[in-house]
């Protein structure tokens, strides 16, 4: 197969040089002399012998190889070149044409060895400083008139002059492979499709013209013209694909070179090389994949020693395949080496500094496998040249996504790895639908849709339900999650329609209907790419042309999916983690879900969770009056959740061996809950917020669907462990904050997240309560939201400086994402700081930062206006 | 589209001497004239949801997805009146061609190089940010428009 193409190239390469040759022979036969035109001579015999010696063509090789002798001869000027010799020359030429055809024919060479010729050329080589009588080819003198009739020889007389004036149309027949292929610029192709992409825009307008007119004769051109663009598109496209083997063919190299490099044995199994890709993309995944292959080699499979003592052949295997699946294509590198070592990862990217240890701990394999695309990461111990440089799989993934594809990595630890690339077959025209939506169109890709659904009058009302202010729509009896695009997007909404019209999507592995306040039709649209001032959009792949000439946009539908919180999970996730960005939008969160005794849905915000751990029966031991573990050298008290929240139930004896424990960090110390099992991580907007008055709980929510009690941290461990806030040291001890903020969950969050790190905190609601709080007793540190009703913080702002003994007490912003952070940033309002609320490392910090700030300012300027 | 980036950014460092110039409420403007690929009436637009609110949308031309930044809001400046139509002015930038909003456009004007000065440090930072240098014409000043500034729009933010 491979050999096959290396032949063919090979074959429109020479007919390509021998018609040069032709034409410089004859060009030079005018000017003997001409130093550059020789060279250039030499240089295309010599390369055609240079592949024969490769391909193993002797008798091709032998003949070009008498002929390069006696050329370079010529060049150096050790002899005069004469028409005779010209002739032998081309009559070289012509030999060749026909062991070209031949093979092309055949394979092989064919019969005729031309062994005559070569002979001749011999005789001519060795003649050089010989003396001249006893010259095979003609008798040509130093004196021989230049010109077009060359003294024939006696043996081949007849077929060189014939073939001197027309060579290659007689005595060879045309070469089929050479005139089958015509080499054609990348831009002119480039251009091709760009021309198609317009012929495909106009063709829809008229298409469009047709639909409104009832013209017989216009409607005929019309459908003819639509089949002929068809056609033309599709023919268009496909002078652009490659194979992908194009790619792949230099990847043994690579893997041999690495394997001796590396000292391993690696076998390279390719499969699929025939499936094709248009030409960008496959320029666009040269560099990615070879990567790959590389990492797989350097990292995946282990030495030879390694692999038998743990039972593999010596030899290990790399996989690479491509096909064809659902309009797009997937390419596979697989390794059958160590697969990747989750818990390396996650240390790497800690010495990097790429995580925080808190954040480690909490990372799922999935997760922490998605490190590895983290800019700057590198397994590598070493800098070596093969790799190590930290360049790597961030680069590979951010090349994917350019070109609109997805990386998946896949790790079976002992057994190997496997990065799954997922990309379109081209990214010049797609079909898509065209949807309106707050009075604008948008074309949402084909690619990524599913269904469309229509509920008409009372059956939108009805099919729609409300989980907690969460739309969902019941389809075949799931539920499917809904965004509505006008809000997504903050267009305004058409009035109450009669209808809802719902496209039902897909992205990656998830499914959201997406409201629209039109559907259109399907067309074929031409992807144009946004400038880079608004690339910075994800929710939009692109703009095309319409039939009108009007811009479109088109949807990306991940990013929309992302934008309206649908899709809670974005593949960016563990990046995102790991920047410590809050991307998702207001009091969105990770929620660790638990059951414990007859709390069947218990949940506490993943932020605070240092991990989770599983303890024998037999390794908890009793010590203070308490449960205890020994945990990494350390004694862990428990706290058996059950018995804090069923106080009436008492202290049963827990049943479940091993015990399930969620472990709570605070700086040096830790405490361990003890649950009856850990049910789920959700991440998921909270829409109800309901309060309890009962001990150990904020309040209940609806989490995934499903109502869930939020755990009151802070309560539970007092209840539990009254001690355990003891001894606390550091600068936190007693300062007093007061938090502000309405919402009785996300002020419970606030909380929990001071008291845990040793603060004493009050609560206030509302403005009338903060002063009222400022009145009753000294204050260090206010904490706000920024929403505080009822006019915002900055009236808090106000009345805390019309009293002079308020004046000095920091004031912390909290608002509701890390953008926002930025945006505010920018314009000081007084307040000390900004954070995100649901960052809290970031608030403690900013906490920690601002009370010893007021420690050395000295806290006498409040308790003073007090007295006043 | 394709053409090689290298050669792109060359050909944008020329010079000609000569401006095309444009007005943005009471500021007159002047970009290479080089630069500019042409200038056209206004323009139907396609509204960009959630994009930064200097731009005003994307046009077509001739087949080309032309993003346009208006000035009056680049520079910060009050909007214009609601029966003023702004007009194109399109120009070549490494990212490809930007449509520039703009109140009215100017002559070309010939400058004389020894009228050249920095920009002047009190102007509005805004402005500022976007202006390479000033003119000293006869009857008014020549202020000169930092396309690729412009249409960078990281440029200015921060201020």
């Amino acid at each position: 197969m491979q050999d096959q193409d290396v032949i063919r190239e090979f074959l429109v390469e020479s007919h390509e040089n021998l018609s040069r040759l032709d034409q410089e022979l004859v060009e030079l036969e005018k000017h003997p002399k001409d130093a550059a035109l020789l060279a250039s001579i030499f240089r295309t015999i010599h390369t055609i012998k240079g592949t024969c010696g490769f391909l193993a063509f002797s008798t091709l090789e032998a003949i070009t190889h008498q002929a390069e002798s006696f050329l370079s001869q010529l060049r150096d000027g050790q002899r005069e070149l004469t028409p005779s010799l010209v002739s032998l020359i081309l009559e070289t030429v012509d030999a060749t044409r026909k062991v070209l055809a031949s093979i092309e024919a055949s394979g092989e060479e064919g019969p005729d060895r031309f062994e005559d010729l070569t002979e001749r050329l011999r005789v001519a080589v060795r003649l050089t400083a010989g003396p001249k009588g006893e010259c095979g080819p003609g008798q040509p003198g130093p004196g021989g008139l230049p010109g077009p009739a060359p003294e024939p020889s006696e043996d081949s007389a007849s077929p060189e002059p014939a073939e001197n004036k027309n060579p290659g149309e007689d005595a060879v027949k045309p070469s089929a492979v050479a005139d089958a292929n015509i080499r054609v610029g990348v831009g002119l192709l480039d251009k091709l499709m760009d021309l198609v992409g317009e012929l495909v825009l106009t063709r829809n307008q008229i298409l469009q013209f047709n639909t409104e007119r009832e013209d017989a004769a216009l409607n005929a051109t019309s459908q003819r013209l639509n089949l002929i663009t068809t056609e033309l598109q599709e023919g268009v496209m496909k002078t652009r694909m490659q194979p992908i083997g194009m790619v792949w063919n230099k990847l043994p190299r690579v893997v041999r070179d690495m394997a001796v490099t590396l000292g391993k044995q690696i076998r390279l199994e390719m499969d699929g090389a025939e499936t094709e890709l248009d030409r960008t993309i496959i320029e666009a995944i040269k560099d990615p994949l070879v990567h790959l292959v590389r990492n797989s080699c350097d990292h995946g499979i282990e030495p030879p020693e390694v692999r038998v003592r743990i039972g593999k052949p010596p030899q290990g295997r790399l996989t690479l395949r491509a096909y064809h699946e659902g309009g797009q294509v997937n390419i596979e590198i697989s390794d059958d080496g160590a697969g990747i070592d989750i818990a390396r990862v996650k240390q790497k990217a800690l010495d990097k500094g790429l995580l925080r240890p808190e954040q480690a701990e909490r990372l799922s394999d999935r997760e922490a496998l998605n490190l590895i695309f983290l800019p700057g990461f590198s397994m590598a111990e070493t800098v070596t040249n093969v790799s190590g440089r930290g360049v790597g799989m961030d680069v590979v993934k951010s090349h994917i996504e350019k070109i609109g594809g997805v990386v998946d990595l896949f790790s079976r630890p002992g057994e190997g790895a496997t990065v799954k690339i997922k990309i379109p077959l081209t990214l010049a025209i797609i079909p898509g639908l065209v949807i309106s939506s707050g009075g604008e169109r948008f074309v949402i890709p084909q690619v990524s849709l599913l269904e469309l659904i229509r509920l008409e009058g009372d059956s939108s009302e009805k099919h729609i339900e409300y989980v907690q202010g969460t739309p969902v729509y019941r389809r075949r009896g799931s539920l499917l999650p809904i965004a509505h695009l006008n809000q997504v997007l903050g267009l305004k909404s058409a009035e109450r329609a009669e209808a809802v019209s719902m496209v039902v999507l897909q992205a990656e592995d998830r499914q959201f209907g997406l409201v629209v306040d039109g559907i259109n039709d399907t067309q074929e649209i031409v992807v144009k790419p946004l400038g880079k001032q608004l690339k910075g959009l994800t929710v939009y792949a692109g703009a095309t042309i319409m039939g009108d000439g009007r811009v479109a946009l088109i949807l990306d539908v991940l990013g929309i999916g992302q934008r309206s919180g649908v899709l809670a999970e974005s593949r960016d996730q563990a990046r995102a983690a790991a920047e410590q960005k809050t991307q998702s939008g207001i009091e969105q969160q990770r929620l660790l879900l638990f059951r414990a005794g007859s709390f069947a849905r218990l949940a506490v915000p993943l932020s605070l969770v240092a991990r989770l751990e599983e303890f024998p029966q037999s390794a908890i031991e009793h010590a203070g009056g308490g449960q205890v573990v020994q945990y990494r050298n350390r004694i862990l008290p428990l706290v058996p959740l059950r018995a804090v929240l069923d106080s009436d139930v008492g202290d049963q004896a827990q049943t479940a061996d091993p015990v399930q424990v969620i472990v709570f960090n605070d700086g040096e110390r830790s405490l361990g809950v003890v649950v009856d099992q850990i049910l789920d991580v959700a991440e998921d907007a909270v829409t109800v917020r309901q309060k309890t008055s009962r001990t150990g709980l904020l309040g209940s929510g609806v989490v995934g669907k499903q109502v869930a009690d939020f755990l009151d941290l802070n309560q539970v461990i007092h209840a539990a462990a009254a001690d355990w806030f003891q001894g606390t040291g550091g600068s936190a001890n007693g300062k007093r904050i007061l938090v502000a903020e309405s919402s009785t969950f996300s002020r419970g969050l606030i909380r929990s997240g001071l008291d845990m790190a040793g603060y004493r905190v009050r609560e206030a609601a509302n403005l009338d309560e903060v002063i009222r709080g400022l009145e009753q007793q000294p204050v260090d540190l206010v904490v706000t939201a920024l929403d505080l009703p009822p006019d915002g913080s900055s009236a808090l702002l106000a009345a805390m400086r019309r009293r002079p003994e308020w004046q000095a007490i920091p004031v912390l912003a909290l608002v509701d994402s890390a953008e926002q952070v930025q945006a505010r940033a920018g314009q000081a309002e007084g307040f000390q700081d900004c954070q995100p609320k649901f960052d809290r490392e970031a608030m403690l910090e900013s906490v920690a930062r601002l009370a010893s700030a007021l420690a050395s300012a000295d806290t006498a300027p409040v308790t003073a206006g007090k007295e006043r | 589209m394709a053409t090689d980036t290298a050669t792109l950014k060359s050909e944008l460092a020329q010079t000609s001497g000569q401006f095309s110039t444009f007005f943005v409420a009471d500021l007159f403007f002047g970009v290479d004239v080089l630069r500019v690929q042409e200038v056209l009436r206004f323009q139907q637009m396609t509204r960009v949801p959630q994009a930064p609110e200097v731009i005003e949308g994307l046009i077509n031309l001739r087949g080309q997805i032309v993003t346009a930044i208006d000035m009056r809001r680049r520079l910060r400046l009050p909007p214009r009146a609601g029966n003023q139509t702004p007009m194109n002015m399109v120009v070549r930038t490494e990212d490809g061609a930007v449509s520039l909003l703009v109140d009215e456009i100017g002559d070309v004007l010939d400058v004389d190089a020894a009228t050249y000065e920095r920009p002047p440090e009190n102007l509005d930072p805004a402005a500022r940010e976007l202006i390479r240098g000033v003119y000293k014409l006869k009857d008014r000043l020549l202020l000169v428009l930092d396309a690729e500034r412009t249409v960078d729009l990281a440029v200015g933010r921060a201020a």
